[in-house]
């Protein structure tokens, strides 16, 4: 499959406060976005593919969300695996297309938890609540609990990831939260679910986002000269909770990227830029080690030493990330990976060959993963 | 008010035995694996109709976290507590409190612990506290 797919083109919403907007509003808004800037006929999508809203899944959303683009396509619908599913139907669709089902697809999100209710990141956790497992949070405090008794590193190893993916958002005037962090400023900021500090926590934002995916024939066909190639994919899942999880320190990220570099026949080595999932700062440094970027245990002292800055040796998260671009679960990673590989990033890393692209969800019961390649 | 467990056939057992004084576990039939939740069939083998075994009450420590923010009001008053993950000596997990150290004070990983049942608005939980505690009080 490597190149088969291309990334024909993005688009989102302003990302942060939408209040009184409905959540397919923000659909249609990224969709026009990302209509424009691929510059294809809206009528041209016969594929519409929308990751289920966290705060309010429903029944025959991915037809709610077709009829709201005027669209009757060949494939469509719905999926929930959490955070991981945005590039779940990103690689659902370039298999689709490869076989012959649709040609041009639209793979959406939209959600409204910061204006409406963010309830589902609070809500009891099962019987379990009965113990005061409440909050979404507290999947990833134990897993950052156990990072920390494993490794024993310091917590600047946590605040780095903090610290630099709030810079980079400062740069983003899309950007959800633009304030600088300091590394004192985070050691000091407020536990929350010990021993996750509130600037571990990505935000909870509105937003809508879009890309537009079709194979590298039909872009061609079509003159898209800024298509980006879908080099590799994968998926991986945990399945089991947090606190049955064999190990908590080790996930299916790791099989998910494997699967990714096979097919794109490249390796960590050869990553240049990376969009990781910042639900919480663990995430990242357990993503890195799980893709192979990092030794394990030794992900924060990675970014300390060797930077992971647009300037550093590995650049992360360059529009912001979760953690200050938008909260909203992904998209928006698979986005500025596409820009970095256009060149058009705002904080544009130096000729980078190769992105990956990491989504994951639930407590990182859900991985899936993306390798772009330059525009040829 | 706590969220009480919605009483199923699976997990009627489970409960009941907490409330007559016997943290239980499920164990297969047909391939002896043993686990926690209940739940209607063998998650390694797919056999149905578990059977129950009596836990020895003795577990370690495998993580924790401290809630130090409440995410519904009846657990403003509880603040701060800890829920953490608990190992079982016959191998199920399960979620739950270490009592009498809020805080976490003390915990380690592989930290011995043993049961304490306690009752709480009419239902029995399976909280534990750190072993040597026990010895020293």
């Amino acid at each position: 499959m490597r190149g088969r797919a291309v990334i024909a083109g993005v688009g989102h919403t302003r990302y942060g406060k939408h209040p009184g907007r409905e959540r397919i509003d923000l659909i249609v808004e990224a969709a026009r976005n990302a209509v424009a800037d691929a510059g294809i006929e809206k009528d041209s999508l016969d594929g519409v593919l929308v990751k289920m809203a966290n705060s309010a899944p429903s029944i025959l959303y991915g037809q709610k969300v077709a009829e709201a683009l005027g669209l009757r396509p060949r494939v469509g619908g719905a999926l929930d695996q959490g955070g991981a599913a945005n590039i779940a139907l990103i690689s659902y669709a370039a298999m689709a297309i490869e076989a012959g089902l649709m040609e041009m697809a639209l793979i959406c999100y939209g959600d409204t938890p910061r204006s409406g209710s963010r309830a589902v990141y609070h809500r009891p956790r099962g019987d379990d609540a009965v113990y005061g497992w409440y909050a979404t949070a507290a999947g990833y405090a134990m897993i950052h609990q156990a990072y920390k008794q494993r490794y024993t590193p310091p917590d600047t190893h946590f605040g780095a990831v903090a610290v630099q993916t709030r810079a980079n958002g400062l740069e983003n005037p899309a950007g959800h939260l633009r304030q600088a962090l300091s590394m004192e400023a985070y050691l000091e900021s407020r536990l929350l679910i010990d021993p996750l500090r509130r600037d571990d926590c990505c935000l909870v934002s509105d937003g809508g986002a879009a890309v537009i995916v079709t194979s590298a024939e039909r872009a061609r066909a079509l003159g898209l000269t800024q298509a980006v190639p879908i080099l590799g994919f994968g998926q991986g899942q945990e399945s089991w909770d947090v606190h049955l999880r064999p190990d908590l320190t080790h996930t299916m990220a790791e099989v998910s990227a494997d699967t990714a570099y096979r097919m794109a026949g490249v390796g960590p080595e050869d990553i240049d830029v990376a969009q990781l999932y910042d639900c919480f700062t663990v995430t990242v440094l357990q993503t890195m080690e799980d893709y192979g970027l990092a030794p394990r245990g030794q992900a924060g002292a990675f970014a300390l030493a060797e930077g992971i800055g647009p300037e550093g040796a590995l650049p992360l998260n360059t529009s912001g990330g979760l953690l200050s671009e938008s909260g909203t679960p992904g998209l928006q990673l698979v986005i500025e990976g596409t820009r970095q590989m256009r060149g058009d990033a705002r904080l544009q890393v130096r000729d980078p060959k190769t992105c990956i692209v990491s989504n994951q969800g639930g407590s990182m019961h859900t991985h899936a993963t993306l390798i772009l390649g330059q525009p040829t | 008010m706590i969220p009480h467990p919605e009483i199923t056939e699976v997990n009627r057992a489970y409960w009941e035995g907490l409330a007559e004084g016997r943290l239980q576990f499920q164990r297969c039939s047909a391939c002896d694996t043993a686990w926690l939740p209940p739940r209607a069939a063998c998650p390694a083998c797919l056999a149905p109709e578990p059977g129950w075994a009596v836990s020895s009450g003795q577990g370690r420590l495998v993580s924790w976290v401290v809630y130090r923010q409440a995410y519904a009001d009846h657990l403003k008053e509880r603040l701060p507590y800890n829920v953490a993950i608990v190992e079982l000596d016959e191998g199920p997990r399960l979620l739950t409190n270490i009592i009498d150290s809020a805080e976490g004070e003390g915990f380690a990983v592989g930290a011995r612990v043993s049961l304490a049942l306690e009752e709480e608005e009419g239902l029995w939980l399976a909280r534990f506290r750190l072993a040597d505690r026990e010895a020293s009080s």
